[in-house]
C-alpha cells in the first residue's frame, strides 16, 4: 500500500440542500472517515466552502476530488497538504467560575496559552482558544484537572497558501452566457 | 425560447408544458395519490403527450432507458411518492452507471407533511442521491420551469445520466404566472470539457510510433454520435479494433478492423492481445473490472491514450499516460487528420489467428452444433438470418446476454440494448418497449432468460395494452445459468438455488393475447424464428435450450485477461 498523508479537501458548492448528503455518500462509498469537516460561506456570495480532511494516499485523494468535482452543483474542488494551507481549529472550555479566583495557576494557564476568556458568569466562564490540534489540546490537558465542564473543538478551517480561481470561473461562465 | 406570454396555470400542468417544451411526448409510469394532479393534466394533454402504463414502476424506467438507447433521446418516467418512488431506484441506478439519459418525476407529499412521516411518505431525494446525476425537490409550483429545464439539460448533457425531480403534492395544485425557456448553462456544470489540442498532438505522435496499437471502444462512441468520427478514424489509422458490451454497434460487426469484444466473456485475441499491444487507444470507455480482470497485469506493457468526456474517468482503474479530454466527436475527428495509415498485417493477422482458434473450439459448436440440445448461439444465428444482422437486440443479464453479444450481428449503431454496468435482471422486457418506441420502424428482439424474465413478467400486461411489436425469445434452460455455471467451476458443482420449476411460458403469454411458440427440436427453430420476424405483432419465442450449457471464453474474476479460458 502507497503511504497515507492528511489532506484538506476544499470544496466550493451552491448552496443547495441535499449536496452534503451527495458529498459525503463519495466517501461513504469508498469506506473514508472524515478527520474533520466544516463549512461556510465563501469569499464570494451565494458560494458555499466545504472544509474535509482526510487520511489518504496521495491516488485515492486525487480520484475522490474527480468524483466531488463530477457532481452539478459542485464548481470546483481542491486537495492540498498541510504545507499548502494556512489553517486553524477552535476550541471552547467551560469552566466553574469559583476556579478562576481560587486557582492561580489557571490564571497563568489562560495566558501562557494565549487563550482568550469569552465570557465569565457567575458559575462558569469560558475560554476560547484557536490555534493548531496539539495547542488546543494542550489547552485541553491542562485545564482537565480543574475539571472541565464542557469542551468542543471546531473543524478545520483552512485557506490555501495559492490561489482559488472561483471567480475567474464564475466570470468566465457569465461571459460566454452573456454572448 | 422564451414564451413572451406567461399563462396562469396550475404546477401540475406547468410540468407537462415543460415536458412538451423538451420535446417529450411520450413517458412511461404508474399514478398513485401524490401525483394525481399530474396524472390528471395528463388526460387533458392525452393528444399532444402519450403516457404509457406499465405494470411496476421499475418497469417505468426501464422501458425509458430502452427508450432512450435506440432514440438518443432523454427518456422519462414518472412515479408517485413513497413505494412508487422506490420502485424507480433499481433503473435509476441502472441508468446512472450505464450513462443513460433519464428524467424521472415523482410525486410527494405536500410540504407541509415532509418529515412528519406522511402516508406513503419517503425521502426519495436522500434514496436516490447515490444513483442520480442530479436530483431536486420542488416544494413551490414556481420553481418548476427552471428546474424541469435543468433536469433535462442535466439529463442529456456531457455523459448523460439520471435526473430525479421530486415534487410535493401543494406544488402540483399551486397556481403561479408560467414561462419557460430552456437552460443553456450552469455555472457550477461543465458537461464537455474543451479539448486540448496539446494532448490531442502528443496522442497522434504515440498512436502513430506505434507497432502492435489496439482500440478499444466504449458508449461514448454512440452517446457522442460519433459513430461515422470513430470509423473515418480506425479506416485512416487501420487499427484493430475491440468493444465493451455497451460499444456494441457502433462499428458493423462485418468491418473488417472490428476484432471482437474484450472482458470477461470477450473474444480470445482482444484479450489476450490487450496484454501485448504497445498502444492501447481507449475511446469512450471505463475500463470497468468486467473489461480489465486484475488490474494489476492489464495491459502494464502498453502506453495508454484516453479518449474521454468524463474527467473523473481519466486514471480512475487504469492510469491515462495520454489523456485526450472532450467529446469524442470532436477529440476523434482532429486525432484522424493527424495520424498515419498503418497496413499492421502481421498485428492484425495475430486477431485473426486467435480468432481461428476460438471459432474451432467455441464459436462452432455454439453457433453450428451437431450434438443433441438447441444452443442459445444457434438461435442468434436464426434472428440474425431472419433481421437481416439489422434488429435491435435487447438483452437481460446472463448467459443468453453474453451469448446475444458475442454473436449477434449489427449494421447499425443504437442496436445494442443492455444491462452493463448494474447488471439488472428483468431488464430487458420492460427496456424492449421503450426500445420499440423509440426505433419504430425497426425489429426489436428482446433476448432474456428464464430467470431475469420472471423479474419483470408482468410487462406482458404493458405489451397487450400498447400492442407493441415487441418479439421475446426465452431462452430458457431452467436455471439461472450464468450462476450455476459458477457454480459448476468455482463452487464444485454445488447448485445452490439455481434451478428454477418454470411455469407454461407459452400459456401466460397467450393469457395476455400474445401470439406463442415453443421450440425444443433443431428441426423447428428456424421456421419458428421466421413466423416471429415475419409477424407483425408482439409474439413470444421459447426456446427450450440445453440445460447446463457454459459461455467460454472466460476470464475467471479477479484474473488477468492473460488468463482467458477456451473450455
Amino acid at each position: 500500500m502507497s503511504e497515507t498523508t492528511r489532506y484538506t479537501i476544499s470544496i466550493y458548492t451552491e448552496n443547495n440542500i441535499g449536496l452534503l448528503n451527495r458529498i459525503s455518500a463519495i466517501f461513504l462509498k469508498r469506506h473514508i472517515n472524515f478527520l474533520s469537516f466544516s463549512t461556510s460561506q465563501s469569499e464570494i456570495p451565494d458560494v458555499f466552502r466545504f472544509i474535509i480532511v482526510v487520511k489518504m494516499t496521495e491516488s485515492g485523494v486525487k480520484k475522490i476530488v474527480q468524483q466531488i468535482e463530477k457532481q452539478v452543483d459542485v464548481i470546483k474542488a481542491f486537495y492540498h497538504t498541510d504545507e499548502e494551507t494556512i489553517f486553524q481549529e477552535s476550541a471552547l472550555y467551560k469552566v466553574k467560575s469559583s476556579y478562576l479566583f481560587e486557582e492561580r495557576q489557571i490564571q497563568n494557564i489562560i495566558k501562557d496559552s494565549h487563550a482568550n476568556i469569552v465570557t465569565v458568569s457567575p458559575e462558569f466562564f469560558v475560554i476560547e482558544k484557536t490555534g493548531f490540534r496539539h495547542e488546543t489540546e494542550k489547552l485541553r490537558e491542562d485545564l482537565v484537572p480543574y475539571g472541565l465542564l464542557q469542551f468542543v473543538r471546531s473543524g478545520r478551517i483552512s485557506v490555501t497558501k495559492s490561489a482559488m480561481g472561483i471567480s475567474e470561473i464564475l466570470n468566465n461562465f457569465n461571459n460566454q452566457n452573456n454572448d | 425560447m422564451k414564451n413572451e406570454q406567461s399563462l396562469h396555470i396550475s404546477g401540475a400542468e406547468a410540468v407537462i408544458r415543460c415536458l412538451l417544451a423538451e420535446g417529450a411526448d411520450l413517458i412511461y409510469g404508474y399514478p398513485g395519490g401524490a401525483i394525481m394532479p399530474i396524472y390528471d393534466e395528463l388526460y387533458k394533454f392525452s393528444d399532444q403527450l402519450r403516457h404509457v402504463l406499465t405494470r411496476h414502476e421499475q418497469g417505468a424506467t426501464h422501458a425509458a432507458q430502452g427508450f432512450a438507447r435506440t432514440s438518443g433521446k432523454v427518456g422519462v418516467a414518472m412515479a408517485t411518492s413513497g413505494p412508487g418512488a422506490t420502485n424507480l431506484v433499481t433503473g435509476i441506478a441502472d441508468a446512472q452507471i450505464d450513462s443513460t439519459p433519464m428524467v424521472c418525476i415523482t410525486g410527494q407529499v405536500a410540504s407541509h407533511l415532509l418529515g412528519s412521516d406522511a402516508f406513503q411518505e419517503t425521502d426519495i431525494i436522500g434514496i436516490s442521491t447515490p444513483v442520480t446525476k442530479w436530483n431536486y425537490q420542488i416544494t413551490k409550483a414556481s420553481e418548476i420551469p427552471k428546474i424541469m429545464a435543468k433536469a433535462f439539460y442535466i439529463a442529456r448533457s456531457g455523459r448523460p445520466g439520471p435526473v430525479l425531480i421530486d415534487i410535493t403534492k401543494d406544488a402540483q395544485f399551486e397556481f403561479f404566472d408560467f414561462t419557460y425557456e430552456k437552460c443553456k448553462g450552469i455555472r457550477s456544470y461543465q458537461p464537455v470539457p474543451a479539448m486540448d489540442m496539446a494532448q490531442v498532438n502528443e496522442a497522434a505522435a504515440v498512436i502513430n510510433a506505434a507497432k502492435q496499437p489496439m482500440i478499444v471502444w466504449g458508449q461514448g462512441v454512440i452517446l457522442g454520435e460519433a459513430e461515422e468520427e470513430f470509423k473515418d478514424f480506425v479506416e485512416r489509422s487501420g487499427i484493430p479494433s475491440v468493444w465493451t458490451i455497451l460499444g456494441l454497434s457502433a462499428l458493423p460487426t462485418s468491418h473488417p478492423l472490428n476484432m471482437g469484444m474484450v472482458g470477461m466473456h470477450g473474444n480470445y485475441g482482444p484479450n489476450l492481445l490487450t496484454n501485448e499491444c504497445d498502444v492501447l487507444i481507449a475511446v469512450g470507455m471505463r475500463f470497468d473490472d468486467r473489461v480489465t480482470g486484475n488490474l494489476a497485469t492489464y495491459a502494464k506493457q502498453a502506453t495508454v491514450v484516453h479518449l474521454e468526456i468524463d474527467p473523473a474517468e481519466i486514471s480512475k482503474n487504469v492510469h491515462a499516460d495520454y489523456p485526450v479530454l472532450g467529446n469524442c466527436k470532436e477529440s476523434l475527428l482532429a486525432l484522424t487528420k493527424l495520424v498515419e495509415h498503418k497496413p499492421l498485417e502481421e498485428w492484425r493477422a495475430r486477431f485473426a489467428s486467435y480468432m481461428e482458434t476460438e471459432y474451432e473450439t467455441v464459436i462452432k459448436g455454439d453457433t453450428l452444433p451437431t450434438k443433441e440440445g438447441l444452443t442459445m448461439g444457434e438461435t442468434i444465428v436464426a434472428i440474425n438470418k431472419y433481421t437481416g444482422g439489422d434488429a435491435v437486440i435487447v438483452t437481460d443479464v446472463g448467459q443468453h446476454q453474453m451469448i446475444a453479444c458475442r454473436y449477434a450481428e449489427f449494421i447499425r449503431s443504437k442496436s445494442n440494448v443492455t444491462s452493463g454496468g448494474l447488471g439488472t435482471m428483468g431488464f430487458a422486457l420492460p427496456a424492449a418497449i421503450g426500445a420499440k418506441m423509440g426505433a419504430e420502424d425497426r425489429h426489436v428482439v428482446a433476448v432474456i432468460g428464464d430467470g431475469g424474465y420472471q423479474m419483470t413478467i408482468q410487462e406482458l400486461g404493458t405489451i397487450f395494452q400498447t400492442g407493441t411489436a415487441v418479439k421475446i425469445v426465452v431462452l430458457n434452460n431452467d436455471y439461472l445459468g450464468m450462476v450455476r455455471q459458477w457454480q459448476q467451476l468455482f463452487f464444485d458443482k454445488r447448485y445452490a438455488s439455481t434451478e428454477m420449476t418454470n411455469p407454461d411460458f407459452v400459456m401466460i403469454a397467450k393469457g395476455y393475447n400474445i401470439d406463442a411458440k415453443r421450440v425444443s427440436e433443431r428441426s423447428q427453430l428456424d421456421a419458428a424464428v421466421k413466423e416471429m420476424i415475419a409477424s407483425d405483432k408482439p409474439y413470444f419465442l421459447e426456446v427450450c435450450v440445453e440445460k447446463e450449457a457454459n459461455v467460454f471464453p472466460m476470464i475467471p474474476t479477479g484474473a488477468s485477461v492473460s488468463d482467458i479460458r477456451l473450455q
